[in-house]
């Protein structure tokens, strides 16, 4: 490559980087700042780090009991979406029959089928079955988030050779056992994409908890962030660092691994 | 052991039990109400044949919707798709930096549309109006408080979310392409320019039909980032499909009429989506 064009093309690069964190910076900056700075000088840098908005955030926030919420509720429901979708998708590949394709055939359609179309249904099925509740909630993730995953799994269970199932039956396995030792084991790259794929949908999620959660002490981070943001519009400093807040166990999440989430986006969506 | 029926059912059926109950017959149902006079609150409801459905053809906010969220999803699938795609030519060029830029462009992502949603809202209501008092730009002052701003805004926001997440796609396919193609176009003198529509365009035509498929869907049912850039606002105009049919049920109690719209919203998606992926398929070549 010549000279003169790699320049151009680092100029490119960092001008848009620029362009793509300065919301970011806008946010962090004015989340150190008085509302009175706030409002004399939006762009730039804080007169000093007071973290005081922070302070009064975290406290309005409960942001400690949110998180909590929200990592119980993701982590769960990622647990019931990996072990069954495994096994629905192992089990369906498998078997080879017209009730198994229509079957997942059912799964995959669905992935069509708008949230709205089936929300007000749901919220009034589950009311009567006492499910607006936090298990409710993680079973209703199992539901919508089996489609994708089942996709996923079926597709890498066909690169998986069918002998190995057989030699473990014939080794004296039982199929419960044959899906515990052998395939959960070798389904792991997979399984990370499905976890990967689901948890960012979950917890980010506002419509359904939204719906299915009322009591306050239940509520999952976007859920108490809605409320936080609508009461505090006036003060936009505290606001700023109520969002940042939301959003640093993302970011530390995504500095750790990176390259798998990455890779995760690419798969789940070239499959 | 040899599989029977009960093997398959203990291991397909917790997934398709959770799928049933939460998709297959609210479904069903979604569309028995969707004849019905349901306001919510009310136990027994009458059927009332296909009220609700004419009217929505009166109803002008949903009318008003439907051709914001055409617009909207029509200009936001050229923008993040044409972006995402620049950027992964700008990341695959061999720059030290690809890595970082990478992540950088990708970040959004994993942001939740509603936290996203009310940082641009900042950015748009008060990060814009300093701007144009430092620049004396007036068109950066007043942001989301007309439908013109609104629609951008959106626009704005989508293609900031979203261009990181096909740029990976973009990348994926990118990379695929082997050398020597574009080392026997170079060495047959072929620009930049022409490498790129003659040789990369075709043969990325795959992942033109997923991203497509990506940013239409996904514009298409915007819910999230409505509610929490613009709300809707001014009076109703920026309110994209999702939320009107949510608005309907919540705001007005029409329930029914509200299940009315969401069995057009999923018979619109499904023709919509369906027909782009059978389109860009058709255009596929081999290699």
């Amino acid at each position: 490559m010549k000279k003169g064009r790699k320049v151009m093309l680092i100029v490119i690069g960092l001008l848009a980087a620029g362009l793509y964190l300065s919301p970011f910076y806008i946010m962090l900056v004015n989340s150190f700042k008085t509302k009175r700075q706030l409002f004399l000088d939006t762009l730039g840098l804080p007169d000093s780090f007071n973290i005081d908005n922070y302070i009064l955030a975290w406290q309005r926030l409960d942001f400690l009991r949110v998180f909590a919420n929200s990592l119980i509720i993701t982590v769960a429901s990622i647990a019931l979406i990996i072990i069954f979708s495994s096994m629905a998708g192992w089990m369906l590949e498998r078997t080879k029959t017209k009730l198994s394709n229509f079957i997942f055939f059912l799964f995959i359609a669905a992935m069509l089928i708008p949230f709205q179309s089936v929300m007000l249904p749901l919220i009034r099925i589950m009311g009567k079955l006492n499910f607006l509740n936090i298990p409710g909630l993680i079973f209703m993730y199992l539901g919508f988030g089996s489609s994708l995953s089942i996709f996923l799994y079926h597709g890498f269970v066909k690169s998986v050779p069918k002998s190995l199932d057989e030699a473990a039956i014939i080794d004296g396995c039982n199929y419960w056992q044959t899906y515990w030792y052998i395939i959960l084991p070798i389904l792991k790259p997979i399984s990370v994409t499905v976890a990967i794929l689901n948890s960012t949908w979950i917890w980010n999620d506002y419509l359904l908890p939204s719906l299915v959660i009322n009591r306050e002490d239940t509520h999952t981070i976007p859920l108490r962030i809605f409320f936080f943001f609508g009461e505090y519009t006036k003060q936009w400093n505290l606001a700023m660092a109520g969002l940042v807040l939301a959003i640093i166990p993302v970011i530390v999440f995504y500095f750790f691994s990176q390259k798998h989430i990455i890779k995760s986006f690419t798969e789940g969506s070239i499959k | 052991m040899k599989k029977n029926k009960l093997t398959f059912w203990a291991f397909v059926g917790p997934c398709l039990l959770a799928f049933i109950i939460v998709v297959i017959i609210p479904l069903i149902f979604g569309v028995y109400y969707s004849f019905t006079d349901w306001n919510g609150i009310n136990a027994d409801l009458t059927y009332v044949g296909i009220s609700n459905y004419l009217e929505l053809f009166s109803d002008k906010h949903f009318v008003n919707s439907f051709i914001f969220t055409t617009k909207f999803t029509i200009v936001s699938v050229i923008l993040i798709n044409v972006t995402g795609f620049s950027l992964a030519l700008l990341v695959t060029r061999g720059l030290k930096m690809s890595n970082l830029l990478r992540t950088i462009f990708f970040m959004p992502n994993l942001i939740g549309g509603l936290i996203l949603g009310f940082i641009w809202q900042f950015i748009f209501i008060n990060a814009f109006a300093s701007l144009g008092e430092y620049t004396g730009q007036m068109w950066l002052m007043g942001w989301l408080s007309t439908t013109k701003t609104s629609f951008w805004g959106l626009l704005i926001l989508m293609t900031w979310q979203l261009s990181g997440y096909v740029m990976v796609i973009y990348i994926a396919a990118i990379q695929g392409i082997p050398k020597e193609l574009l080392e026997a176009a170079q060495i047959d003198g072929a620009n930049t320019w022409q490498r790129v529509k003659s040789i990369m365009l075709p043969l990325v035509r795959p992942a033109f039909t997923i991203s497509l498929f990506l940013t239409l869907s996904n514009s298409f049912k915007l819910y999230d980032q409505n509610l929490s850039l613009t709300g809707g606002a001014p009076a109703r105009s920026s309110e994209m499909l999702a939320m009107n049919i949510y608005n309907t049920a919540f705001s007005f109690m029409k329930f029914g009429e509200a299940q009315a719209k969401a069995v057009i919203f999923l018979i619109i998606v499904g023709i919509f989506t369906l027909s782009q992926v059978y389109i860009s398929k058709k255009g596929e070549v081999e290699m």
